[in-house]
């Protein structure tokens, strides 16, 4: 080894604290860019092989009932590949010692074996016996929520006879990834669950001999839905068709892509962040650093050193103290990018899982953190080798420093000493103090971006469970029924008010611009679930026209006064030129309104519900579920309780998980800079401080002299960093809008408060260190030597 | 305002100021082992201005260090009047050099962030009983460049402003280590006559270290150090005034 390689070792190992911090900052945005890409690319990956293996299908369409006869058209249709058709129905299921009515969707499957297409994963039990029609295979999610097992009887309520069916197997399907309930915002495995059932024996209990309700198409390579969907509607209409839709629209994978897309926001939006910010705070330390080496440099240089020897040199030790921060955030990026894959894949069920991240995310990381570390780097080493050797040994003439006009004035009269060098000190390198502010105002700035998504969840979570509902129950009907049911369900016992609301199926068109959603009819005098404004309003519903989030209306590019062209899928399918009346901002998918009585009238239908929004008094709540559990009309029965619960723990189980991971790098991150910044000053300044110490001071006095510039500097920082928080905070929250959420920015007071602490916290740890050091000074060598 | 006048200043009295006893000092790095002093015996007396000569790693320095209270002694003891400092604690040495010694270094050690007249008030902000700095700096001759930051000073000048900061304090000790070292002559002579006048007129005990045996001749007493033991010592019967030296 040549001696300049063993001056390196011995360098880095003398640094070795600020080695690692610097290894730490670098590792913070390797990791956090790694763990975000390689789980996205694993779950793409998956979800990608899951559908093909298990031969998910593309186009889905629901009818009234159609004959089997039809089965041979619609394979006949050009693009079709494949078909199957099926029964689809929902049921009340009644559980022991469980008081909530829970509702199964019912999914025929070929008695002799797994269907043409969406095929079932089986994970325990066998698959149905021919002629045994009590018998299910069910959802594995409901089965591990309810802790069932083959073998095992559940009581469900089919078209109003009340079956005792037996588990024989547990399964997954690509169908239901998401399974979620009609209605439903996140799954709920205790409240609902799949259960595929026989053909015949579901053709028998809903007398849908030689029919189906439900076809699932699988198309040839390359062939678009569209030209599809158009002539399956086509074929359809006269059976009750409501409209077919592709995959992008089938609700569990429509909740799966914003998942992935969400977490692509996240992943590509925060890494960067991060990976920017690690590269500015590696750049910023390493300059310091490198320029503390000057003397050193000369000394080289006078020894025949050439310019490029003595910047390869330091270049090395850059690249060895980045190159470690790059190994470490490979490992933690890889670590913790497979542990929150799995999180992500137990909530979504898949059945398998592809963790194999490719080299993209690894170089990208490392090409950025190594890029920026030089870069940093070259700058100090550049202007070192520029001196002659000669000039470089001697030590730095004195900085010239000048009297501003805020020393000539009063306030000059009441600072001391050593407050007088504190301020010249960031007064002098103005630009210096401002880096060394702008890195810790950096930190602070990611920390608040990545704790506000806890306020923000929060507030989304109140605005939208808590604000705009008021009901504790709301019941879906298996279909549109007489609004005499309304009082029906009045007279359940314990039920205070009833509210009923009309939800179909529309295609929303305007111009070239589509969007498949649902029309929910309510009730001008709606209390229990009004049309509410994330602003805090509750929105007149107006007799005629629409009512739109301010999304939909993004989506379909219409503002108020504009026409909406709406395909109602249901019923006699009417397609109607309606005016927007007004707007609403919602953070919750994007719905639409319209008073009650109009949609009847639109339908030409008499007055007819199909959900009711429920208060209940909660004493009689127990005697109101036995009573639901054996209504045959319910297809949903959705607690806004449990919906809370079930919102916020998958939040917990996912989005929490990178926050939270998050919030860890940007403590890192914030430490890694204070540190950093206080050891080089202390590097920069020992001579000074010693000597002060010689002069008298004590290690208190001297302590303030450097704790106190950094303070100070700290103490800029933070406001700047609040300010910053704000930016990338917005930065976030616009970037991160999906269909089904937008996050809306809310940065609470205490959060804040909290990412100044965490960074003040920061502070207070480096000075400690740090003044360890500061005891420790050499008092005698200050006499002898120059630097 | 200036100190009031010790009865015994400037009259040769020998009233001890600071003294050692069997001071001994022993560098250990690795297995090499330096002993840097051994067994020291010095009596420095109020008002003398005392230079030590000797070639380096003499002991000297490490003497200085130890009477300054920036180092222990391994054996020994020094006394300062009847305080022993060696059994000083870690703060009261702080305290000990704040209220009693002034330091001159060969590099001057001036804060550039601080005009001439703050690098002095530095020092007689924490001190209980100061001059005022201007005082001070007047003393050195440069009552004209109060407001001058150090980069604006010639090394002459910087190190004048070092002599003013030492004894602004007035302090009962004045170490000075190598303070023309890094000067030319004239710059020096005028340096060495700020320590001379100090000396003089407050009465300030002065250890002055050099290598240069010219200076010597400004001396009370010149004591010679070799191998870490005093070699030689002195006294000058006949005084001469720095601005007659030349080298």
């Amino acid at each position: 080894m040549n001696p300049l390689d063993r001056k390196l070792f011995r360098d880095l190992w003398r640094l070795r604290g600020q080695v690692i911090a610097i290894a730490l900052i670098v590792a913070s945005g390797v990791g956090v860019l790694i763990m975000s890409l390689s789980s996205l690319e694993a779950l793409k990956e998956t979800a990608n092989a899951y559908y093909e293996r298990y031969r998910f299908a593309q186009v889905f369409a629901d009818v009234k009932r159609a004959p089997r006869s039809l089965e041979r058209k619609i394979a006949e249709l050009p693009g079709v590949q494949a078909v199957d058709t099926r029964i689809l129905q929902f049921a009340v299921v009644d559980i022991a010692g469980f008081a909530e009515p829970v509702i199964a969707q019912l999914v025929s499957v070929p008695e002799r074996g797994q269907p043409n297409l969406n095929q079932l994963v089986l994970r325990s039990g066998r698959w149905l016996t021919p002629g045994r029609v009590d018998e299910v295979i069910i959802g594995e999610p409901f089965a591990e929520a309810h802790g069932f097992k083959p073998g095992d009887r559940i009581e469900a309520v089919l078209k109003g006879n009340k079956r005792t069916l037996t588990i024989v197997g547990v399964a997954l399907s690509p169908e239901f990834v998401y399974s979620i309930g009609p209605g439903a915002l996140m799954p709920d495995d205790l409240r609902f669950g799949i259960f595929w059932m026989g053909r015949e024996a579901l053709a028998a209990a809903y007398d849908l001999e030689d029919s189906f309700n439900g076809v699932a198409l699988s198309l040839l390579r390359g062939v678009e839905p569209k030209g599809v969907i158009e002539r399956l509607d086509n074929l359809l209409e006269d059976y009750g068709g409501i409209g077919a839709y592709a995959r992008k629209d089938q609700i569990s994978n429509w909740f799966l892509m914003n998942e992935l897309e969400q977490l692509r926001s996240m992943s590509t939006i925060m890494p960067t962040i991060f990976l920017a910010v690690a590269g500015f705070l590696t750049n910023m330390v390493l300059a310091r650093l490198i320029a503390i080496e000057r003397t050193e440099i000369g000394l080289l240089k006078a020894f025949g050193y050439s310019n490029l020897a003595v910047g390869w040199h330091y270049a090395k030790m850059v690249m060895a103290m980045t190159g470690l921060g790059i190994l470490i955030g490979w490992g933690v990026g890889y670590g913790l990018g497979q542990w929150s894959t799995h999180i992500y894949a137990d909530q979504f069920r898949f059945p398998f899982l592809l963790f194999r991240p490719g080299p993209t995310s690894f170089s990208i990381a490392a090409i950025v953190s190594m890029t920026a570390a030089l870069i940093g780097a070259a700058g100090a080493v550049r202007s070192s080798v520029t001196l002659s050797p000669a000039e470089s040994m001697r030590p730095p003439a004195p900085p010239v420093f000048h009297k501003g006009g805020l020393f000539q004035t009063a306030l000059a009269v009441l600072l001391d000493q050593p407050s007088r060098m504190i301020l010249r000190q960031i007064v002098r390198w103005p630009l210096r103090a401002l880096m060394t502010a702008s890195g810790i105002a950096l930190s602070v700035a990611v920390l608040i971006s990545s704790l506000q998504w806890l306020d923000s969840i929060d507030h989304m979570a109140d605005t939208h469970f808590f604000q705009a509902q008021h009901q504790d129950i709301m019941v879906g009907l298996v279909e549109a029924e007489q609004e005499s049911t309304r009082r029906e369900f009045a007279n359940l016992p314990g039920v205070l008010s009833v509210e009923a609301q009309r939800i179909v199926t529309v295609n929303f068109r305007s111009g070239t611009r589509l969007h498949r959603g649902s029309l929910n009819g309510i009730a001008p005098d709606a209390r229990l679930q009004p049309i509410y404004d994330a602003g805090g309003k509750v929105v007149p519903v107006p007799p005629g026209g629409l009512v739109l989030s301010t999304k939909l209306a993004e989506k379909l590019a219409v503002r108020p006064g504009d026409k909406v062209l709406v395909e109602i899928l249901e019923g006699r399918r009417p397609t109607l030129e309606l005016p927007v009346a007004s707007l609403f901002e919602t953070f919750i998918g994007m719905p639409a309104y319209i008073e009650m009585a109009a949609l009847n009238r639109l339908l030409k239908e008499p007055r007819r519900v199909e959900f009711l929004d429920l208060l209940v008094d909660e004493n009689e709540q127990a005697d109101l579920f036995a009573e639901l559990k054996e209504l045959p009309s319910i297809a949903a029965v959705m607690l806004r309780r449990a919906a809370v619960d079930e919102f916020y723990d998958t939040l917990a189980k996912t989005l929490m998980v990178y926050i939270s991971f998050f919030i860890a790098f940007s403590c890192t991150l914030a430490f890694g800079v204070v540190y950093n910044t206080t050891r080089i000053a202390l590097s920069e300044r020992g001579r000074e401080l010693a000597t002060l110490r010689v002069l008298g001071f004590s290690r208190w006095e001297i302590s303030y002299i450097l704790l106190g510039e950094i303070g100070l500097i700290v103490f800029i920082g933070l406001p700047l960093g609040c300010f910053a928080g704000l930016g990338l905070a917005w930065l976030m929250t616009s970037a991160f809008e999906s269909e089904l959420y937008r996050i809306p920015m809310i940065i609470e007071p205490s959060t804040y408060g909290v990412a100044v602490t965490i960074a003040m916290l920061a502070a207070v740890v480096s000075g400690f260190i740090v003044r360890e050091r500061l005891d420790k000074l050499d008092l005698i060598s200050v006499l002898k030597t120059r630097e | 305002m200036v100190a009031q006048a010790d009865p015994a200043a400037g009259t040769g009295a020998q009233t001890p100021s600071i003294r050692t006893r069997g001071l001994t000092k022993v560098y250990r790095t690795g297995e090499v082992e330096v002993r840097a002093l051994n067994g020291v015996d010095l009596t420095l007396y109020q008002s003398e201005l005392v230079v030590l000569l000797g070639a380096s790693g003499s002991g000297k320095s490490t003497l200085l260090n130890i009477l300054g209270g920036l180092d222990r002694p391994t054996e020994g003891q020094v006394f300062f009047g009847e305080a022993e400092l060696t059994a000083y604690s870690e703060s009261a040495l702080t305290r000990f050099r704040r209220d009693n010694v002034g330091f001159v270094f060969q590099f001057y050690n001036l804060i550039p962030s601080l005009t001439a007249r703050e690098n002095v008030a530095l020092v007689t902000e924490i001190a209980p009983a100061p001059m005022a700095p201007a005082e001070a700096l007047e003393m050195v001759g440069l009552g004209e460049r109060l407001d001058h930051f150090p980069a604006q000073l010639s090394g002459g000048e910087q190190q004048r402003v070092a002599i003013a900061r030492a004894i602004a304090k007035q302090p009962r000790i004045l170490l000075c280590d190598e303070p023309t070292g890094a000067l030319d002559s004239a710059s020096g002579v005028i340096v060495l006559e700020a320590i001379q006048r100090v000396n003089q007129e407050l009465g300030t005990t002065t250890a002055l270290i050099t290598h240069n045996a010219v200076i010597a001749d400004m001396a009370d007493r010149v004591v010679v150090f070799a191998d870490g033991k005093i070699h030689e010592t002195r006294v000058n019967e006949k005084k001469r005034r720095v601005s007659e030296m030349t080298w």
